[in-house]
């Protein structure tokens, strides 16, 4: 299962952050600045893209200037995870028509409401993205 | 001066400047938030919330804003209700009592007209629901698992799995339900139902079992994703729903597990994903993957391991780091259970430990300890020195424990063993358990015909590097036991040896003492070992005054350890009767104590010579090459060793003659007892007159004689607690009676312990005995000296022999006996392997 998942940029400012399991707020700052020093300086061709956090691994993968990472348990198939990840980056990609990070900046409710119609409850929830991007146009439209 | 809305209030904080004006604005916003909430105003809520979110994004104080998002869930507007559940997504967790607050809007919601609405209720309650609200709400969450929108199933099976992750106890709500889900042709519905099932097969057996007869369901599933071709839907790269996929695979494998039956069943399926799935792209190696582990957990057949194995083979040479990670990853779980399989890949594997990655490197580490065997350890070991050299520091601790264990359990030779520890400590000195250390000095200890190799070695080492700590100890501690060898041998410069001076070796000992990377320890080290080299007999008076002097310059110390060595060494030198008793070579560290009649200078059978390594010479298959010298018998006691010395070694070099005076014997190696206690230079007087003054003086000295309270002992130690054996009659002929008895410990399998006795039948007693012995050459022996090299009719004389076999070996003796009796002279020699065999323990 999918402990918490951050959007970083390079700097290591959080732009989504979204938590599955119970932390606190002071361990939800050092684990943002944790993860940030962990995945920031790795070298993209030559090293993986998983990392060993505490218990968990953390799958990340880099997108221009944005870490997508999801912490997951240290038995789950991480490839599997970073397909995962593209998904939800090609669901962002094709709902904000060729995303940038201040399109998450600015739009920060609805990149959370994408995120619930992909993952839920530290799951892979859909793996349609026509399906979760009708969806979002339905709500939408109800605003 | 607050912003009217989120967009304005992003844009002023993205224009701050500094951090400190970013957190003005922030606290000034905050404020004015927080008096917008308490007038209560409903319209203005939205917007206050939404940027209350953003801030709370920034990682500043939020929380205060919980109650405001409640009251925007109670909204009747769908934007409003939206927000709300958002905020409380954002600001609440399960372990917040304000929660409680939260379950009667989500009960609401759930059971509200609008879809999505119900939508919005069920997400919020999947990512937050505490124990409690689990409880609460169950009910409505089984309701929903049955409703006809696939949106609202899906999410409610999610649901379902928050509930029972939080209160397992309630999963027999959800199984009829579950089955259901199963058998849902949406995707997304059938992907979130296997996800809840294997969270509750994992968590009960019952469920497990419950679930069993789904397994033909999910077969199928997995073949028409498996042989459908592109359906656009949910296409990732070519593979339909790669997702779905993983997880069918996963669920098969809890079926599988311990389960002979249904694994005969899933084998088919399994082979055909493992086979036909494109390898090309990441998709389908996740596929791959998760195929692999289910296989290798199952009870799968041989053939379908095989192609498990080869497949993390094939990902161990793919391009992609991240495929490679997962291949290591994997291996390490199977190769205790497929060595075989594994060890195919060695290659690979080691190529591994050159990769960018650390977590790569690391995993190739963990599994390439795994792989060393009998057959390869050289070439690993070899591999793993070359890597040692580049590794990273955090590796070098583990490495240099686990090259050292391996070399030591798989050694093919004496040689090799302790090349490849000195190799460690040369690279890595620094970091090395005092365990390995210890271990290598014992190693050395009992490998006499190596030790003029090994300490030359070392000296060279450290004349090159005084900075690896464990380097250093190791060298110091050797230098300092071997000093003589080193001196005698000199050292191996290149092809030829050179001669070491003393002062040569007290210049460099006395480097290690003033270079900044000495510790405590090592300087210690160094006190120990120079006090050593002052009492033998090749160090030279201007040398011995300088090593006092060194002494003397430690002893006001401020490190206490240190400063008491040195005072205690410096008085030592004003003790001239004892310090060449005190300061003799260790006996090789045993793991137990009790050894029979071991006083200190336990000594190797063999010489220290240049003879080569083989300095257990095999008399067994040996022509007597020197013949047995008539003269022996003239000889007293202590010539016993030296002439069996010369006797192996005369067969290679020009031996001195078999009668040179032993006390002018320059090889302290194989130095009497006698020289022991006296002073070198003094002729040894008659043995027991020697003997007993040297106690006398101990005891007085108090403190170390501990060390000597085994000296008795050269008498044979009957109260030994090891579990002893009757005698063994080797010899009866001549009117000289010899028993050998042998004495095993079950601690220690492989070493046995012989006292033989000597007596005489008649009434004439036997003069000059000189009793002789060799072992095979896989076996080593070390003697002792006899107690009395006269038999007097009546008594009884001994002399211990030691000898280390492997384990299961049979002991056998070729004895040589020569003695006067009555002024006629007599020699013997006879074979002897009348022990029971199992005396060295079981072969193993």
């Amino acid at each position: 299962m999918i402990r918490f998942i951050l959007v970083q940029n390079r700097q290591g400012k959080t732009r989504l952050s979204k938590w599955y399991a119970p932390f606190d707020d002071d361990e939800k700052v050092r684990i943002r600045g944790e993860v940030h020093r962990l995945i920031a300086p790795r070298d993209q061709k030559h090293q993986s893209n998983f990392v060993e956090y505490r218990n968990y691994k953390v799958v990340y993968r880099r997108y221009a200037g944005l870490f997508f990472c999801l912490c997951v348990d240290s038995n789950d198939n991480e490839l599997a995870y970073l397909e995962a990840i593209h998904l939800f980056v090609e669901v962002l990609d094709s709902f904000f028509e060729n995303v940038c990070e201040l399109d998450l900046v600015f739009n920060f409710y609805k990149v959370y409401a994408i995120l619930d119609e992909v993952f839920l409850a530290g799951e892979i929830e859909e793996t349609s993205k026509e399906v979760v991007l009708a969806r979002l146009e339905e709500l939408e439209k109800l605003e | 001066m607050p912003y009217h809305n989120l967009k304005a209030l992003i844009k002023a904080i993205r224009a701050c400047k500094t951090f400190a004006d970013e957190r003005s604005l922030i606290v000034s916003e905050s404020a004015a938030i927080r008096a917008s909430f308490r007038a209560e105003d409903s319209f203005t809520r939205h917007n206050n919330i939404a940027k209350l979110l953003y801030i709370q994004m920034l990682g500043y104080p939020a929380q205060w804003g919980q109650i405001e998002c409640l009251k925007l869930v109670a909204s009747p507007r769908f934007a409003d209700k939206r927000l709300g559940y958002l905020g409380i997504m954002l600001l609440l967790d399960e372990s917040q009592e304000v929660l409680t607050l939260v379950t009667n809007s989500l009960k609401n919601d759930m059971n509200h007209s609008n879809m999505y609405a119900v939508g919005l209720a069920l997400c919020t309650f999947a990512n937050i629901a505490s124990e409690e609200m689990a409880r609460d709400l169950c009910n409505e969450v089984e309701k929903l698992l049955g409703s006809s929108n696939t949106y609202v199933r899906k999410k409610a099976a999610l649901c379902a799995l928050r509930v029972v992750r939080k209160v397992p106890d309630l999963h027999d709500h959800f199984t009829e339900k579950a089955k259901a889900l199963l058998n849902d042709r949406n995707h997304g519905v059938l992907l979130s139902g296997i996800t809840l099932v294997i969270e509750m097969c994992q968590q009960t057996e019952e469920c497990l079992d419950e679930f069993r007869p789904m397994l033909p369901l999910l077969v199928r599933h997995l073949k028409s994703l498996v042989t459908t071709g592109y359906s656009p839907e949910h296409d990732v790269a070519g593979i339909t729903d790669p997702f779905l996929q993983v997880k069918i695979i996963r669920m098969l494998r809890l079926l599988g597990r311990n389960d002979a039956q249904a694994s005969e069943k899933m084998n088919d399926i399994l082979a055909q994903v493992a086979t036909n799935t494109d390898s090309s792209k990441n998709v389908g190696n996740s596929i791959l993957y998760e195929a692999v582990l289910a296989i290798l957990d199952i009870e799968a057949d041989s053939g379908l391991r095989v192609m498990a194995i080869n497949i993390l083979g094939k990902f161990l040479s793919n391009r992609d780091n991240n495929i490679r990670y997962v291949a290591l990853h994997t291996l390490n779980k199977v190769v205790t259970m497929d060595t075989n399989a594994v060890q195919r890949h060695r290659s690979i594997v080691l190529d591994c430990l050159r990769d960018g990655d650390i977590s790569i490197r690391r995993r190739a580490l963990e599994l390439s300890y795994a792989l060393i065997n009998e057959s390869n350890v050289k070439d690993m070991i070899r591999e793993l020195l070359a890597f040692l050299a580049v590794a990273d520091n955090e590796f070098k601790l583990g490495m240099t424990t686990q090259i050292c264990l391996a070399a030591e359990r798989l050694a093919p030779n004496k040689r090799w063993h302790i090349d490849t520890v000195l190799r460690v400590l040369k690279l890595a000195g620094d970091y090395v358990r005092e365990e390995i250390l210890s271990a290598f000095v014992r190693l050395v200890c009992h490998t006499p015909e190596l030790q003029s190799y090994t300490v030359s070695k070392l000296f060279m080492a450290l004349k090159e590097d005084v900075s690896q700590e464990s380097l250093t100890l190791a060298a110091v501690w050797i230098i300092g036991e071997f000093s003589t060898t080193l001196m005698e041998q000199g050292v191996y410069d290149g092809n030829e040896s050179r001669p070491v001076t003393d002062t040569e070796v007290v210049d460099l000992l006395e480097t290690v003492l003033h270079t900044p990377y000495a510790t405590p320890v090592s300087r210690q080290f160094v006190l120990a070992s120079i006090t050593k080299i002052s009492s033998r007999a090749r160090t030279t008076e201007p040398v011995r005054q300088r090593i006092a002097g060194i002494l003397e310059s430690y002893e006001t110390n401020l490190d206490l350890e240190i400063q008491q060595r040195a005072v205690e060494f410096a008085a030592l030198f004003g003790q001239t009767g004892i310090r060449a008793g005190v300061l003799e070579e260790m006996p090789p560290p045993e793991v137990r104590s009790t050894v029979v009649g071991v006083v200190s200078e336990n000594k190797p059978v063999g010489p220290t010579a240049p003879a080569k390594d083989s300095t257990l010479v095999d008399l067994m298959g040996d022509e007597p090459a020197v013949a047995a010298p008539g003269g022996a018998s003239a000889i007293p006691a202590q010539a016993n060793e030296d002439l069996l010395a010369q006797i192996f070694g005369g067969s290679t070099s020009s031996a001195p003659p078999a009668t040179t005076t032993p006390a002018g014997n320059s090889k302290a190696s194989v130095n009497d007892i006698l020289g022991l206690f006296g002073s070198t230079s003094v002729a040894p007087a008659a043995p027991a007159p020697a003997m007993s003054s040297p106690f006398d003086a101990l005891g007085s000295s108090g403190g170390s004689a501990s060390l000597f309270s085994t000296a008795p002992a050269t008498q044979p130690a009957r109260a030994a607690p090891a579990q002893k054996s009757p005698g063994y009659v080797a010899y009866d002929k001549n009117s000289l009676k010899i028993t050998l008895n042998p004495q095993v410990s079950a601690q220690r399998p492989g070493v046995v312990l012989i006292t033989a006795r000597f007596e005489v039948a008649g009434s004439v007693p036997a003069q000059g005995v000189n009793f002789q012995a060799a072992v095979p050459k896989t076996q080593q022996m070390q003697m002792q000296p006899m107690s009395n090299t006269d038999v007097q009719p009546g008594a009884t004389e001994t002399q211990a022999l030691k000898i280390v076999a492997p384990p299961g070996a049979n002991i056998r003796l070729r004895l040589r006996v020569g003695f006067t009796m009555g002024g006629q002279t007599i020699q013997d020699q006879v074979d002897f392997n009348g022990f029971p065999p199992g005396l060295t323990g079981s072969a193993s």
